[in-house]
């Protein structure tokens, strides 16, 4: 399993459109994706629960990434978070 | 037949069958099914079917209003597809053996309710999202046709409310009328209903649970009445005063082309005023001699981020050439107040219709004001464009303007850009403003009365608070002394002065108006022609003013 840590920085958080886009994007990889926000965890394939935890601007998140294609995966997906939260 | 009383916005007759807008309220049947595959396969084709109705509405989207306001859509498509929520469907379905309707509901309900209780208020908001998509798939379900489908005939629409953007996403081609239950009548669906010469009743006390689409309705805008599943004789009736109606804007018609001017010579300049590029259309159709009032605001409504200068640029042009030689009054950003943008980031407010808004906005945060100067001095090269500061209350605030004039002129006299510094006058709309009328007329080349802040801020009664307007009175004669102070103001410092809100189209003023030497009436442009009559048939000769 990889992981990495990463402060959003966008004013709205994990909003509607690009929390889809990360939905889009996750569902390229095998692996399973999952965000952790303090207790609370979603799959990055599945929208509405990633909306759920709510993530804010400033918030600290926990991206783990578990699978087959982790490699790949794992820096496809940071570098999604970089651009777009 | 079922008749209630209710008030009138727009003028007119209609007759047609009612489209009722139920934003979830309807209560959906639960039933016992025995065969749980057909049920699953049924909700496939309704999601499969949502899903194409969004991708054709995000695609009408994109083109009418842009790529960013169309992402709406997409993103419902996205929530469409979402394992929890179709899961959860499924589960519904099998363990409970019920119909894809009510599960569908039930789903929609308890995922919107995890949304409403969230603490942030961007995502309390989507919990809407989630029930219109519920919504859209039982519409789907239950084979009721949607406002999205070009199928849909012209109809009469009946809601509960209606937002502004809900207004706007409506084929108006395809709207007779609108009745509501709330609103206002200075709301913006009223303004709108105006505009576009559809009759519109609100504040109509009916029961939406006894009011079904398919309906027959009449919706009598002079009597201010809608009368639902009409007996032969009202529809006879109600023919008869649609033919009138008909024949009335016939005759209006043959006052195209004619100039407004009293029988005792005096010359009346008649406007329109529009909120965005696509009324130009109405403006035209009904031979306004300009636009009195371009509502700059709607380019930055409805999006997420600052329309770019190019953007404004290309909107201030295409209405300019599109009018020609015939003057074009654009309001700079009136944003604040009951337009809220998020983008703006606009801190929260306990008063916000005397808060921080309009040119207050513009001096503070001046890189925006300087972006939309810019964009309209440019565009002021291909036409007939004057510029109107909003909100004014000082002679001090004009000359402030005119640095920030001076700084935009100065950058694009250094960028070699080609520009016109255009005619600039404020609108008169705060009672300071009245008062200082005469220190103000010198600093400027025109004032325009607002007359809807102008009535809310001198008789201190919020606009969009329908329980006030027993209270409101657009006729007090505090404001009737007011517009006759900013004439004589403007007068004599030699500019002209008009009215551009609601009360410039109030048929009952309008030869008060013309006697107090108002030079410019600016009104929504299904009005241009009717005051186009009502003036040629006054005999009044107070002198024209030279402008």
């Amino acid at each position: 399993m990889k992981s990495f840590d990463y402060v959003i920085t966008d004013e709205v958080g994990i909003h509607a459109r690009p929390a889809g886009l990360l939905v889009k994007e996750a569902k390229k990889y095998a692996s399973k994706i999952t965000i952790k926000k303090g207790e609370k965890g979603a799959e990055a394939t599945k929208l509405m629960a990633l909306m759920g935890l709510g993530v804010k601007k400033d918030d600290t998140v926990t991206v783990e990434v578990a699978g087959d294609d982790e490699d790949q995966a794992v820096e496809a997906i940071q570098a999604f978070f970089q651009q777009n939260f | 037949m079922m008749n209630f009383s209710g008030k009138s916005v727009y003028k007119g007759i209609a007759m047609g069958k009612v489209l009722l807008l139920d934003k979830g309220g309807e209560q959906v049947k639960r039933t016992h099914i025995d065969d749980i595959e057909a049920e699953k396969k049924r909700l496939e084709e309704a999601i499969e079917n949502g899903k194409s109705q969004l991708q054709q509405l995000y695609e009408k989207a994109v083109k009418e209003v842009g790529e960013a306001s169309a992402a709406i859509f997409e993103v419902h498509q996205m929530m469409m597809e979402d394992e929890d929520y179709l899961d959860a469907i499924h589960n519904m379905i099998e363990s409970e053996q019920i119909n894809a309707e009510f599960a569908v509901a039930q789903t929609g309900d308890n995922f919107s309710d995890m949304f409403a209780a969230m603490d942030d208020e961007y995502m309390r908001a989507r919990s809407a999202d989630i029930k219109d998509i519920s919504n859209r798939i039982v519409d789907n379900l239950l084979g009721k046709a949607g406002m999205s489908g070009d199928s849909m005939e012209p109809s009469i629409i009946v809601a509960d409310d209606l937002s502004p953007s809900e207004t706007v996403q409506m084929d108006k081609e395809k709207i007779l009328a609108f009745v509501t239950v709330h609103g206002s009548t200075n709301s913006h669906t009223a303004i709108l209903a105006r505009m576009m010469n559809i009759p519109a009743l609100i504040g109509v006390p009916m029961n939406l649970e006894e009011i079904h689409s398919g309906m027959v309705a009449i919706v009598d805008g002079v009597n201010g009445e809608v009368i639902f599943e009409p007996d032969q004789e009202t529809c006879l009736t109600a023919m008869n005063k649609i033919k009138d109606q008909e024949e009335q804007r016939l005759l209006l018609e043959s006052l195209k082309g004619q100039e407004t001017i009293t029988k005792g010579g005096r010359k009346i300049h008649l406007y329109a005023n529009i909120g965005s590029v696509s009324d130009v259309g109405y403006v035209l159709e009904n031979d306004a001699e300009g636009i009195g009032l371009f509502r700059s605001e709607f380019l930055y409504l409805g999006r997420d981020d600052f329309p770019t200068e190019e953007e404004q640029f290309n909107a201030y042009k295409t209405v300019a050439q599109t009018m020609g030689n015939k003057k074009v009054i654009i309001r700079t950003l009136d944003i604040g107040a009951d337009k809220q943008v998020d983008y703006f980031n606009l801190p929260k407010e306990e008063n916000p219709a005397m808060g921080y808004r309009a040119i207050r906005i513009c001096l503070t945060q001046t890189d925006i004001f300087k972006t939309q100067l810019r964009a309209l001095f440019r565009a002021a090269v291909y036409g007939n464009i004057s510029i109107m500061y909003p909100m004014i209350i000082s002679v001090n605030e004009v000359r402030k303007i005119k640095a920030v004039v001076a700084e935009v002129e100065k950058e694009l006299k250094e960028l070699g850009i080609d520009y016109k510094i255009p005619e600039q006058g404020i609108m008169i709309e705060t009672p300071a403003a009245v008062l200082m009328g005469d220190d103000l007329a010198k600093e400027v080349d025109f004032f325009s009365i607002g007359t809807n802040d102008l009535t809310q801020y001198t008789l201190a009664i919020d606009r969009q608070n329908n329980t006030l307007d027993a209270f409101f009175d657009s006729h007090h004669p505090a404001i009737l002394k007011m517009i006759q102070m900013v004439v004589e103001s403007a007068h004599k410092a030699g500019i002209w002065a008009g009215i551009c809100g609601e009360l410039g189209a109030d048929p009952e003023l309008t030869e008060k108006f013309v006697e107090m030497g108002v030079d410019e009436l600016s009104v929504s442009p299904s009005m241009v022609l009717k005051l186009r009559k009502m003036i040629r048939d006054m005999s009044t000769t107070t002198p024209d003013f030279g402008r």
